[in-house]
């Protein structure tokens, strides 16, 4: 064995560059993700995500740098990293015009598996996914949410060491969501390695022990969830006037009083900021009653993930989204 | 739940595990022709189609009013059309793989590289069968029959299959060339359709310009043309027979290598 099963990254890449024509969808990425644990990756669409999934993956070559999967290099040896990770979503697909049980007994197949045991595989996959009663029907028959499942089930059908998650969750009801989360906390238990890719800050807040975040193709951060919402103070004070005409007002005072960027959101009209020092509240409170502002809301707490990485990247997860994810509908 | 198996990964696949990946994906292939009916009957009436309109508005044209004569001559060249055609459904699906991302799931699976070329191709073989099935069977209805003997006949078919091949590749690498299926079917037409016309396939050599008499001379699908005949309603056939397997072997040896190597380099 090349590597410490208990103590050892399953994922370690370095300064991965790769550029398509005069775009550089990757300008020297560093990530690591501990064995047994959750890495997610985090960045709006376009930032560089997909592209480092694929080299990690081996399905596209890094112009420059390095990546290895429990120490086997993803250009040289990348037959060996095959035969230790699970791919789903937009990385790999299923066949339209076969059953969920065909596609689960092919992938079986070609793994190596005998046909009476693909077949058992394939059956108790689909009925951990809830997916018995479709198993027969053809996969371009299946609801989004399905199609996620069955995804899910065909990375498994290999029990990888090193599963690559993307957008799991990405059109799935609260309730398939939940689920979702609970079959990665399992594979997790079982000591497999999860790099998730989301636009749901909630979701890498909920599952993932250390986050990535990438934009224009560059790390702008790493750390636990909680390490980086210190690291823009870890607080965020939510201030709300009485009287909406007062907003322009209210927030300018916030900006002073905290002395960080204010953001405002007129439907409900709420100015947060975030705060570094919270000795500073009392005193924020007191100005507003001194200036005899009424205030509706008047809340500290810890900040989300979005508001981190609005700090971190200057824009919203979710800004460069829309089109894309309309695309991927219309292709459902 | 199932734990985790940690054996030292292979360090390549041999060769029979390729090919046991190959079957695989064959199998994978000729379930989705069971399963698509659409593609069964788009197989099916394409030659019965090509079959009655060629016969009846060229045959007496061509053979003076004996659709019958003519049915003879022809039967033998809609056979080569319809297989040469019908590998065009190999580069579809091959394109169809590649933007649906069915192919970036086999390559990140632990299988034989050249497998799902080597399955989606020998599974299309089960396809150019049943159109060549198709146009011999309703060829017999129309009233063709096979003047020469079973075996004969049977040795036409392997030829049609071995041409359609090493055709299939040139396909394959168009399929994976051309960005859409749109695409595909279009530099595929504008790729075959001179091939297949400008033969003897439908008229006799004898009318045409000498220009084009020199090109329909050279044309694979000439020698393979007169191969045919040969081998279904008599006539020489060692000579064709043997230049159009020569044909099939080039054709395999300069397109499958360059499909395979831009197959490997969408990597």
């Amino acid at each position: 064995m090349r590597y410490d099963l208990t103590t050892g990254n399953a994922i370690e890449a370095t300064g991965l560059v790769k550029r398509f024509g005069k775009t550089t969808a990757l300008g020297g990425v560093d990530l690591v993700a501990r064995q047994g644990r959750v890495l997610g990756v985090l960045g709006p669409n376009g930032a560089g995500k997909t592209t480092a999934v694929r080299i990690l993956a081996t399905l596209l070559r890094p112009d420059d740098g390095q990546a290895s999967v429990c120490g086997y290099d993803v250009v040289r040896d990348a037959h060996q990293v095959r035969q230790l990770i699970g791919l789903t979503g937009q990385y790999a697909s299923m066949d339209e015009g076969l059953s969920g049980t065909n596609n689960l007994i092919m992938i079986g197949r070609l793994l190596g598996i005998g046909r009476a045991q693909a077949r058992a595989r394939a059956a108790e996959l689909l009925a951990r996914f809830d997916l018995t009663d479709a198993a027969g029907r053809p996969v371009k028959t299946y609801s989004g949410g399905m199609r996620r499942r069955l995804d899910l089930a065909a990375s498994l059908v290999g029990q990888p060491r090193v599963l690559y998650l993307d957008e799991p969750t990405t059109g799935l009801d609260p309730r398939s969501r939940t689920d979702v989360w609970g079959m990665i906390r399992e594979l997790v238990a079982d000591g497999v390695t999860v790099l998730l890719t989301t636009q749901y800050l909630d979701e890498a807040d909920q599952l993932a022990h250390d986050i990535v975040v990438i934009d224009h193709g560059r790390v702008v951060a790493t750390g636990t969830p909680d390490e980086l919402k210190a690291r823009i103070g870890g607080r965020v004070l939510q201030v709300s006037p009485a009287d909406p005409a007062q907003m322009v007002e209210v927030s300018a005072l916030l900006g002073t009083l905290t002395m960080a960027e204010v953001t405002t959101d007129d439907e409900t009209g709420v100015a947060t900021a975030p705060v570094t020092d919270g000795t500073l509240v009392p005193g924020i409170f007191r100005e507003f009653d001194d200036r005899g502002i009424e205030l509706a809301e008047f809340t500290l707490r810890k900040a989300s993930l979005d508001e981190v990485f609005f700090a971190l990247t200057g824009h919203g997860a979710d800004d460069e989204e829309n089109g894309s994810r309309e695309l991927q509908e219309s292709k459902l | 739940m199932t734990t985790i198996a940690a054996p030292t990964p292979d360090r390549r696949v041999s060769l029979l595990g390729g090919l046991q990946n190959t079957f695989t994906l064959t199998w994978r292939s000729v379930l989705k022709i069971r399963t698509n009916m659409e593609d069964l009957l788009g197989l099916s009436l394409q030659p019965i189609t090509f079959l009655l309109l060629f016969t009846y508005v060229l045959g007496g044209a061509i053979v003076h009013g004996s659709t019958h004569t003519y049915l003879q001559y022809e039967l033998p060249g809609l056979l080569v059309m319809t297989v040469v055609f019908a590998t065009l459904g190999t580069g579809l699906m091959l394109n169809q793989d590649i933007t649906s991302g069915v192919f970036d799931r086999f390559r990140s699976l632990p299988i034989a590289r050249w497998a799902p070329l080597a399955g989606a191709v020998l599974g299309d073989m089960v396809r150019y069968l049943i159109s060549v099935a198709v146009t011999i069977a309703f060829g017999m209805i129309l009233g063709f029959r096979v003047t020469t003997n079973p075996a004969a006949a049977v040795l036409g078919v392997l030829l049609l299959l071995a041409f359609a091949l090493a055709m299939c590749w040139v396909s394959a690498l168009i399929g994976m060339l051309v960005k859409t299926a749109q695409g595909v079917q279009a530099f595929g037409f504008i790729a075959f359709f001179p091939l297949v016309f400008g033969s003897n396939l439908l008229a006799p050599t004898a009318t045409m310009p000498g220009w084009l008499q020199a090109f329909v001379k050279v044309n694979p699908m000439t020698v393979l043309t007169d191969a045919e005949r040969g081998l279904f309603t008599g006539g020489s056939v060692a000579v064709p027979a043997v230049r159009s397997l020569l044909w099939a072997l080039g054709i395999f040896v300069v397109f499958a290598p360059l499909a395979v190597r831009v197959y490997r380099r969408k990597t």
